[in-house]
């Protein structure tokens, strides 16, 4: 049985002045599904994300949560968000508060929960993820896999219906690029909805159900993870895999 | 040097240091006050104001602060605006200092990167909440020191307030020399007291600026 | 009236007399920054000296210069120095021992910010000592303080208004003479003349700081 949709774009398009960076974007995705977003560097994935979550203004379409329309122009931003959840290339933590503060910030502040409760939770994602002993440390004092799981849990911690990733392990040194795709991979399995934008592919053919291939802001290519990855359908997307085929021989 | 004249001068010199003490608090926290705003209105690009605040800060800057004190003194008094001198020299320190805070400000506001902006709206915190819990925080510490520099600034820039005749220590310290020639004792008084003034202000300045930097960042 | 007014800055000799003045001002002021240039560059590179001693000495003379206004500096020098010397000569002995710790300061900063391995890339390519100090290590230098000593001129230049209160005949000086002398036929002389003095400050002061500016954000990346 299909299960319910959960964030639905319909025909979503966006410029810079003349410059069109998306350009009538489809996209469904159902409660609990893994939505991997790829594509050449400069086709508009990282966009897609930012403008779900209202950092950027869009141009046309209609972009909605839990059936309810978040792209019109009287749409309370803090209130969605707080049912977004957003991790960002460039791990930015809040450097003048500590780990435990950053992740409490948004529970006691937006959702005003009780501090108690919000730091249980807190600790206990801390917990898994193995931090909780670093909780009262300063962000400046973990190294930048710490601190792009802190920023997950950061995110998590508001109890969010969908995770946004953007490019989350880009910046990071490819030691710790592991770890942090650890707490992805585990974040999946417990059932998290989440839209993934990476440049991973062995990632990305794990942890996705559904992958959408975006190239100069359309939506190319839409299939089941394992086909996409044995079988593309179009050239641009076999291009696009071949690339990367070619750097893991010569790797 | 002359001990006894010394003694006998000190509490000239009493009240003539309370008198820059005082100018200095007024004039410091008056700074602040237009400093912060002139800044905001930069950060938030309020339209007009922005402007203005920038002509008055480039005017601010390139001008010496005595012809600045000398027009507001003298130059407005002509076409009727009077000020008693105490206020005078508040204000026009003030529009001296005015300008150097806004900078400080500024730059801390400045310092503050788009990301972080990103993440405290990624986390649901509405307009205010960001600023008073990511950007004000992170912006102050990063002003701090150069807040700091431009109060020893203004107390310093206060011994020119004696030009519009206020009995401050410069005033006291050429005045006793043009009464009774005791130029050394005076002198030395008058370093002395400049000192006592400023030293403990610049220690406790820096001490303050670690405090904050700890408590801000952790080390 | 106002146009009366205004015309006090171009009766007589008055602009004249003012610009005289203003002569007095930048003869002061190109002085004092010409010494602080040179002795600057010296103190600058003794700062950087290894003897911790040497670099102690400096760090005290600068923060007393620091700590007490320069107003009081030329007082101090003035009563015990003047009899021979003038307040010209005394103005530009005090702007120079102040320039000098303060550009002494940004060389220091200059010179200690340039990182080791430049040298080391320097010498990779072959270049000699001469050379790497004549392509690499001056012009990285230079750059590096050229603004902040520039920004340093400007100061230097306004605080030169203060040596009228040591009775140097400079523009703010001749400025009071013509107040007072037509103050009873013009009342608002005062404004006038305060005001000209305040935008031809402005006029030599914008433009070296904006040439700072540029050449700060020019040379940042």
């Amino acid at each position: 049985m299909e299960k319910d949709i959960l964030l639905e774009i319909k025909q979503l398009h966006k410029s810079y002045d003349d410059r069109t960076v998306l350009d009538g974007i489809d996209l469904q995705v159902h409660k609990g599904e893994v939505v991997v977003i790829l594509g050449p560097s400069g086709c508009g994935k990282s966009t897609l994300l930012r403008c779900i979550n209202g950092l950027e203004p869009i141009q046309s379409g209609e972009i909605s949560l839990d059936g309810q329309s978040i792209s019109s122009a009287g749409t309370q931003w803090h209130l969605v968000r707080q049912k977004i959840g957003m991790v960002f290339q460039s791990y930015d933590l809040f450097p003048h508060i500590t780990i435990l503060e950053n992740i409490l910030l948004g529970p006691l502040k937006v959702q005003k929960r009780s501090r108690e409760e919000a730091r249980r939770q807190a600790e206990t994602l801390l917990e898994r993820i193995g931090l909780l002993d670093r909780k009262n440390a300063y962000p400046r004092q973990l190294s930048g896999g710490q601190k792009q799981r802190v920023a997950i849990v950061r995110a998590l911690c508001m109890n969010p219906e969908v995770m946004l990733f953007d490019e989350v392990t880009a910046a990071l040194d490819p030691e710790m690029v592991r770890e942090v795709l650890d707490v992805m991979l585990g974040l999946a399995k417990q059932g998290m909805t989440m839209v993934i934008v990476t440049h991973e592919m062995g990632f990305a053919r794990a942890v996705a159900d559904k992958v959408v291939f975006i190239d100069e802001g359309k939506i190319v290519e839409e299939s089941n993870a394992e086909l996409f990855f044995t079988d593309p359908k179009t050239d641009r997307a076999k291009q696009f895999l071949n690339i990367f085929n070619f750097d893991e021989e010569k790797g | 040097m002359n001990f006894g004249f010394i003694v006998q001068s000190l509490p000239l010199y009493w009240k003539a240091a309370q008198l820059t003490l005082t100018i200095s608090v007024w004039a410091i926290a008056l700074s602040l006050l237009v400093g912060f705003l002139c800044s905001l209105a930069i950060y938030y690009r309020v339209r007009v104001l922005k402007s203005i605040v920038k002509v008055y800060i480039e005017f601010s800057r390139n001008t010496p602060s005595l012809i600045q004190l000398f027009f507001l003194y003298y130059g407005l008094t002509q076409i009727g605006l009077k000020l008693e001198a105490e206020l005078c020299a508040v204000a026009g320190l003030t529009f001296l200092g005015g300008s150097y805070m806004a900078e400080a400000f500024r730059s801390g506001l400045e310092a503050v990167g788009k990301t972080q902006i990103e993440s405290g709206l990624s986390i649901g915190l509405s307009r205010a909440q960001l600023v008073r819990y990511v950007i004000f925080p992170q912006a102050f510490s990063v002003s701090m020191p150069a807040l700091e520099a431009n109060a020893i600034f203004l107390m310093k820039e206060t011994s020119i307030v004696s030009a519009v005749a206020l009995p401050d220590l410069m005033f006291v310290a050429k005045d006793l020399i043009g009464m009774y020639y005791s130029t050394t004792e005076a002198l030395t008084l008058l370093v002395l007291f400049y000192l006592l003034l400023l030293l403990p202000v610049s220690l406790l300045l820096s001490a303050l600026e670690r405090k904050v930097r700890y408590g801000q960042f952790g080390n | 009236m106002a146009s009366s007014g205004i015309n006090v800055i171009f009766e007589g000799s008055n602009l004249l007399r003012l610009l005289n003045g203003l002569l007095v001002t930048a003869r002061i002021a190109l002085v004092s920054v010409l010494i602080s240039g040179v002795l600057g560059i010296v103190l600058g590179i003794v700062m950087t000296s290894k003897w911790k001693a040497v670099r102690s000495v400096c760090r005290v003379y600068l923060e007393a210069v620091r700590i007490i206004p320069i107003l009081v500096w030329l007082f101090i020098f003035y009563f015990t120095l003047n009899l021979e010397l003038g307040g010209e000569v005394v103005s530009i002995m005090v702007f120079s021992l102040w320039g000098t710790a303060e550009m002494g300061d940004i060389v220091r900063g200059a010179v200690g910010s340039l990182p080791k391995h430049q040298r080391e890339s320097g010498a990779a390519l072959g270049l000699t000592n001469v050379q790497i100090y004549r392509y690499v290590i001056i012009p990285q230098t230079v750059r590096r303080l050229l603004p902040a000593a520039i920004n340093l001129a400007t100061r230097m230049i306004k605080t030169t208004s203060l040596v009228v209160l040591i009775g140097v005949v400079e523009v703010l000086k001749v400025g009071q003479q013509i107040i007072e002398r037509s103050i009873l036929e013009v009342p608002t002389a005062s404004f006038w003349i305060y005001g000209f003095i305040f935008l031809l400050y402005f006029a030599v002061c914008y433009p070296v700081s904006l040439l700072s500016k540029r050449l700060e954000r020019k040379w940042q990346s």
